[in-house]
């Protein structure tokens, strides 16, 4: 568990560049990019489509490598783990919440909850406990034996941040986690994202599109053509 | 364990698709445990044959007959313990379709050539009392309902009798078991005392030769011996281990072995290919599933293992759901309504079929669990 909203830098990013090859072509998306995100913010990345936001935030997450550069999370150099204990850190210390849910459609919304605590030494009493705990966070104890085809996709959303928050991680990475959701479910992810920012002291990194989401955020970021400003870029 | 519901639940996305795929796989079983026990019925006189025992038989043919008088030669020649004469009868009991194998025999000789024949002392002693006497095993007795005291008339399409008739009449005085599974219960055994003084031609003559040797290790040398002795004259032999000779009879049919094994793997082959496609289609369209289970901690190798278990589970329901339907197809008995000596699912083919289970869940699967593995999980989020 992280110290509530302490100073200190959880996340540092330092002089990354992201290449991705297509063919023969060779885009550079992220270039020497510098970032320091303490813990306990919660940070709204925005910018245009192909800025590389969703890249950014997949690499603070340990999804993918830089090409150059180092990324520390919590002290920690994540860009020379191995692909073993990259997936280990990221059972850890990672709370991921994607716009389009990704939650398993065969699996009831408690079951999905668990996922992440299978990779536990956790008996099974304790696993359903858990989940349970953090379904009742969002407000969903009463859909735990739903599937997501039974649920809004607000319901869903609340299901994916239960899985995500269910392990109690250091980092909880939003990508999009209210473009698919009308005004008023949107809100209440947000609502209970900045509760768990402001009450449980998770450090957020949201990327996001809309000006109204990022709103809620302590700190915004714009990113375009792989370098960060603090200016919206028009 | 914690893992298996995350296997079975993957199986429940697809129901008809699972389904049709787990029936295809339970029909190749079906087949693999049927024609297993077939080709069982094929083999099982040569899978009991003794390693210690030969058979001699005319060098031209199994038809042509040889000399009563050949046995006592025998049993002079070095590493001959033994040696014992059969003659095939061939007859017919009510109808050509109720085949059996009747043999004249030397009742004495038997017990002490056949162990695997499992006589009590009471129907010994009848069998020697009678003269028309016959010694039944039980498959052929439960086939026909035939009971001791029964009188059982056969006709003879080889051996007429010297009063003309051609129906000669026996009585059901013993009854053997097999001391082993896959001992022939299917045969009816008579005296040839009783055939040899009935029989219109033929005196004195028999149809082969049962030899047990001392040491099954000298086999060729022994039947070399044997046939040696007997070169040049009249009657030459050719001696063989009882293994080989009952194998060259089977194969008179057809390599039944390679026509089965040819089909099987020809079913096995396609069902292969109906589960791999399976599996292939199931990881492809779960790609961000995967690339979900990677990002929030599962490692590569645990997906590699999650697609197995996948295909392990599908092949192990559709697998032993087969063999089982197979088992009890296979008790329900002999297809042909008696005529296999025996006809039963082996100890030893179930577990081929379980390890054929594991090889085809491997097979199938190893490629989709292979790409679930390599996914890159940045990538497949995009998808």
């Amino acid at each position: 568990m992280t110290d509530k909203n302490s100073n200190d830098t959880l996340v540092k990013v330092q002089g990354v560049d992201k290449v991705f090859k297509r063919g023969s072509e060779v885009i550079h998306v992220l270039g020497g990019l510098n970032l320091e995100i303490p813990n306990g913010e919660f940070l709204a990345l925005m910018g245009p489509s192909g800025s590389g936001k969703s890249t950014l935030l997949n690499l603070i997450g340990g999804l993918d490598r830089p090409s150059e550069g180092t990324i520390e999370v919590g002290g920690k150099r994540i860009d020379k783990l191995s692909n073993r204990k990259l997936a280990g850190w990221r059972a850890r210390h990672v709370g991921l919440v994607f716009q389009f849910y990704n939650l398993m459609p065969v699996l009831s919304a408690q079951k999905n909850v668990e996922l992440p605590l299978l990779l536990t030494t956790l008996s099974r009493a304790e696993r359903k406990k858990r989940a349970a705990i953090a379904l009742d966070i969002v407000g969903l104890s009463h859909r735990a034996g739903h599937y997501p085809r039974q649920l809004s996709g607000g319901e869903q959303q609340r299901t994916g941040i239960a899985r995500a928050i269910v392990t109690d991680p250091t980092l909880l990475l939003c990508d999009e986690p209210t473009g698919d959701l009308d005004r008023k479910s949107g809100d209440e992810i947000l609502d209970l994202l900045q509760a768990l920012n402001k009450e449980q002291g998770k450090t957020i990194i949201m990327v996001t599109h809309d000006i109204h989401a990022a709103a809620r955020a302590t700190r915004t970021l714009h990113l375009n053509k792989g370098q960060l400003s603090t200016e919206a870029i028009d | 364990m914690k893992y298996l519901y995350l296997i079975f639940s993957g199986l429940k996305r697809k129901k008809m698709r699972t389904g049709l795929t787990i029936l295809s796989i339970m029909v190749a079983f079906i087949l693999f445990g049927y024609l297993t026990a077939i080709r069982q019925a094929f083999d099982a006189g040569v899978e009991v044959a003794g390693a210690d025992r030969l058979v001699v038989r005319h060098k031209v043919s199994i038809i042509q007959l040889l000399p009563q008088s050949y046995e006592a030669k025998m049993e002079r020649i070095d590493g001959v313990d033994n040696a014992v004469h059969s003659t095939w009868f061939g007859g017919i009991y009510q109808e050509p379709k109720n085949f059996f194998a009747q043999m004249a025999i030397v009742p004495e000789e038997l017990f002490d050539m056949y162990p695997e024949l499992v006589i009590s002392d009471e129907h010994k002693a009848a069998w020697l009392e009678n003269r028309s006497g016959v010694l039944v095993g039980r498959g052929l007795i439960e086939r026909f309902g035939w009971k001791l005291g029964d009188r059982i008339p056969i006709n003879a399409t080889i051996w007429g009798k010297k009063d003309g008739g051609r129906t000669w009449e026996f009585d059901l005085v013993a009854i053997y078991d097999g001391a082993e599974k896959g001992t022939d219960t299917s045969q009816f055994f008579f005296r040839y005392d009783f055939f040899d003084e009935t029989r219109a031609g033929g005196t004195g003559q028999v149809g082969w030769y049962t030899v047990r040797i001392a040491d099954p290790d000298k086999a060729t040398e022994v039947a070399a011996a044997i046939d040696a002795e007997f070169a040049n004259s009249a009657f030459e032999t050719k001696a063989e281990p009882e293994g080989a000779f009952i194998q060259g009879f089977a194969n008179q049919i057809g390599n039944i072995g390679f026509i089965i094994m040819s089909i099987m793997s020809a079913v096995f082959f396609t069902i292969l290919l109906v589960a791999g496609n399976t599996m292939a289609y199931t990881v492809r369209e779960r790609t961000s599933e995967l690339a979900v289970l990677k990002a929030i901690g599962f490692t590569d190798q645990a997906v590699l293992g999650l697609v197995l278990g996948e295909s392990l589970a599908l092949t192990f329901v559709g697998g032993v759901i087969g063999l089982g339907l197979a088992w009890l197809l296979v008790s329900t008995g002999d297809p042909t309504g008696g005529s296999f000596p025996v006809f039963y699912l082996p100890t030893r083919d179930l577990f081929m079929g379980a390890l054929l289970i594991l090889a085809m869940a491997f097979i199938a699967g190893i490629i989709p669990a292979l790409q679930a593995q390599k996914l890159q999980i940045a990538d497949a989020l995009r998808r």
